[in-house]
């Protein structure tokens, strides 16, 4: 690298607040915005916070949280329209936020009430995928549909750097790279796949292996929310113009276990959490909108309550969820009449009949 | 009526079924330009273009996983897997996905992909050319898991795939893509339901139960054996999953006797399914123990010994011997 190339990551917002330049990248963003995009972060942390107190509270089988990742996620959700297509992991609830998927409907799954309750289609949020990089796959078939029907909208998909490498992942290269697919590769790069470093994972910087499927990669600052959303933003737009995938690789931190089962003291040393607090996603944009008097401190309380307020909410709406009933099993696991199946339903509920007299 | 081999006629339902709608697609290796190594999708790609027909790269769980993303937008993939044993690296994306999404969004989500598999051995080829998977996807809930067996049903049976709102597997009998019969592709008046079986040959004394491939070797087996004074219904399950196991009792309640014939190897292999359902509902009928006829516990073998492994006439006619020892 030169003295003069840009430097490898992008960022838009340091850490203390300071608005920096970069030469390939810049957004413009009104007070409002900026307000806005502070809200979403403390309002998914709020959801992220509150799912991890149902968790042990017992009301939740298990949560895999996104602490730390708020940034990455609102960035790169905002930049969305609505024709977009987003197929997340299992922990991009920030992104569903930005798609207006109801956060009760995301408990659904890990309450074990259901295995995805939402319609992606009204959200154009795709179900959550547990297999690791398995989306990635579909998002890129979804995108070749869009070049086949003429569709206006671009593909988004999300993984992590512990997915980058699976086979799926470095398929979905390959088929995006020749199709020339209107898609986004965005990765969060958060250090750690449950126990294990990124250098379990690669020798390089993930967003370099772009270049040798033939497509561009970028690393940009996973924690800073402006710039997640400049570079998300461009790179759906290179999509919808015909200039193919891209690769994103947010530089972030998973600053709470994998999930809720997970104890990260064993793997990871207590300064590594310490240095990258320094960081957070949330801080450095209020320090902005401090420095530069784009809000005051009522602004900052009317958030911090609408979190509460939202968070009781969840708690309440969680514990209220039914359980399903025993035929749920059933259902939808074909589209019309299946003869063993329905023929085990009948034995089946005539068996809990039984139990009633 | 037209004369048409199964490759032909497999060919002819495909192209039907992209003319009547125009969100039916090919994908798979080959597909294009060749037509398939065995040129099933002969000229499909010249009158249909590349966007329609498409070749693929050589990455099977692409193949499958991609053509999910192209259900999710709307539209319904033909995948063709070049030989059955390339279907594993496919494997998950099949039954982790494929076969589970719909489910998994509480039915707002239709998986209408066919995935196509020429499937058993006969042909002499190498390793990994000549398997019998379909009972890794006959396990697994969400898919259904047919194969057809002549021209008529494979000229009939991918349209009904191609229809069908759920995955379909859809197992093609390599070694029996030249074999040729009259087929009416003028009419959908004769056509059968997909998950329904076909009694191919009226019998009285044992009913001998197969699909694919080994129905030829069934109907020749009771050729064989009416010579010799024994009558034996022949049964083409056609659908596997599910199984019209109305047809196959109706049968084994006649005969009392029962012989399931498969290439694909005996332990765990569908005939242990067809064994427990045939045991559990003709029990009171039965004159001898449901016996089966298949591949042994070895890998496929190579292909100097592959007539050692496959179920032939003699080793059909062998186990209807031994079911009237009883």
């Amino acid at each position: 690298m030169t003295a003069d190339a840009p430097p490898e990551l992008v960022q838009l917002l340091t850490p203390e607040g300071e608005r920096v330049e970069h030469p390939d990248y810049d957004i413009d963003l009104t007070p409002e915005e900026v307000r806005s995009l502070y809200r979403d972060l403390v309002l998914v942390r709020r959801i992220d916070l509150e799912a991890v107190a149902l968790q042990r509270h017992g009301e939740l089988g298990i949560w895999a949280s996104l602490l730390g990742q708020e940034a990455a996620q609102i960035g790169s959700g905002r930049a969305l329209t609505d024709d977009d297509m987003a197929f997340p992991t299992y922990r991009e609830h920030g992104v569903a936020w930005c798609r207006d998927v109801d956060p009760v409907k995301l408990l659904g799954l890990f309450r074990g009430v259901n295995h995805g309750g939402w319609d992606p289609a009204e959200h154009n949020f795709h179900l959550y995928t547990i297999v690791i990089g398995s989306q990635t796959l579909h998002a890129v078939g979804y995108a070749m549909g869009i070049q086949r029907d003429g569709g206006d909208g671009a593909t988004i998909v999300y993984f992590g750097d512990g997915a980058s490498s699976q086979g799926d992942v470095n398929e979905s290269f390959v088929w995006a790279s020749v199709f020339n697919a209107p898609i986004v590769f965005f990765c969060q790069n958060n250090q750690w796949a449950i126990s294990e470093p990124i250098e379990k994972q690669s020798r390089i910087p993930l967003y370099r292996r772009a270049n040798g499927f033939g497509f561009p990669g970028v690393r940009v600052d996973g924690n800073d929310v402006f710039a997640c959303l400049a570079v998300t933003r461009q790179a759906l737009k290179n999509a919808r113009e015909g200039q193919g995938p891209t690769l994103i690789e947010a530089f972030t931190y998973r600053m709470g276990a994998h999930t809720t089962t997970d104890d990260p003291t064993r793997y990871r040393v207590a300064s590594e959490l310490e240095a990258w607090k320094l960081k957070d996603p949330i801080e450095r944009v209020k320090a902005y909108l401090f420095k530069n008097e784009l809000a005051d401190q009522e602004f900052f309380d009317a958030v911090d309550a609408e979190a509460e307020k939202l968070g009781a909410d969840l708690r309440r709406r969680c514990v209220e969820m039914p359980d399903p009933t025993p035929m749920a099993m059933f259902e939808h696991v074909y589209s019309s009449e299946h003869r063993q199946l329905d023929e085990e339903r009948t034995a089946y509920a005539g068996y809990l009949e039984g139990f009633e007299s | 009526m037209t004369v048409l081999t199964l490759s032909k006629a497999l060919n002819e339902g495909m192209r039907k079924a992209m003319e009547d709608d125009s969100k039916v697609l090919i994908m798979g290796e080959d597909v294009g330009k060749l037509g398939g190594v065995f040129r099933v999708t002969d000229g499909l790609q010249k009158d249909f273009g590349e966007d329609r027909v498409i070749d693929t790269p050589l990455a099977e769980s692409g193949i499958i996983g991609t053509a999910i993303g192209l259900a999710l937008r709307g539209f319904r993939p033909v995948c063709e897997i070049q030989f059955d044993g390339f279907v594993f690296p496919a494997a998950d994306q099949i039954i982790t996905q494929l076969a589970k999404m719909p489910m998994r969004a509480l039915g707002a989500i239709k998986l209408p992909i066919v995935v196509r598999i020429p499937c058993g051995g006969g042909i002499g080829a190498v390793e990994h050319h000549s398997e019998s998977p379909e009972s890794y996807f006959i396990h697994t809930a969400g898919l259904r898991v047919v194969a057809c067996s002549n021209p008529a049903d494979a000229y009939s049976m991918i349209q009904q795939a191609i229809q069908s709102d759920d995955p379909v597997i859809f197992f093609e009998p390599k070694r029996r893509y030249w074999e040729k019969a009259e087929v009416d592709t003028g009419s959908t008046d004769w056509w059968a339901p997909f998950d329904q079986a076909q009694v191919v040959r009226q019998g009285s004394d044992v009913t001998l139960l197969a699909y694919g491939p080994m129905v030829k070797t069934c109907l020749e087996a009771a050729t064989a054996a009416a010579e010799e004074g024994r009558s034996m219904e022949v049964i083409d399950l056609r659908s596997l999953n599910p199984l019209d196991t109305g047809r196959v009792f109706e049968s084994v309640r006649k005969t009392g006797r029962a012989v399931v014939v498969h290439e694909a190897p005996v332990t765990g292999g569908f005939g242990a399914e067809l064994a427990a359902r045939i045991t559990e509902q003709c029990f009171y009928h039965l004159e001898s123990p449901v016996l089966r006829v298949g591949g042994f516990s070895t890998p496929y073998p190579p292909s100097k010994l592959e007539e050692h492994y496959l179920p032939d006439l003699d080793r059909v006619l062998d186990a209807v011997d031994r079911a009237f020892g009883y």
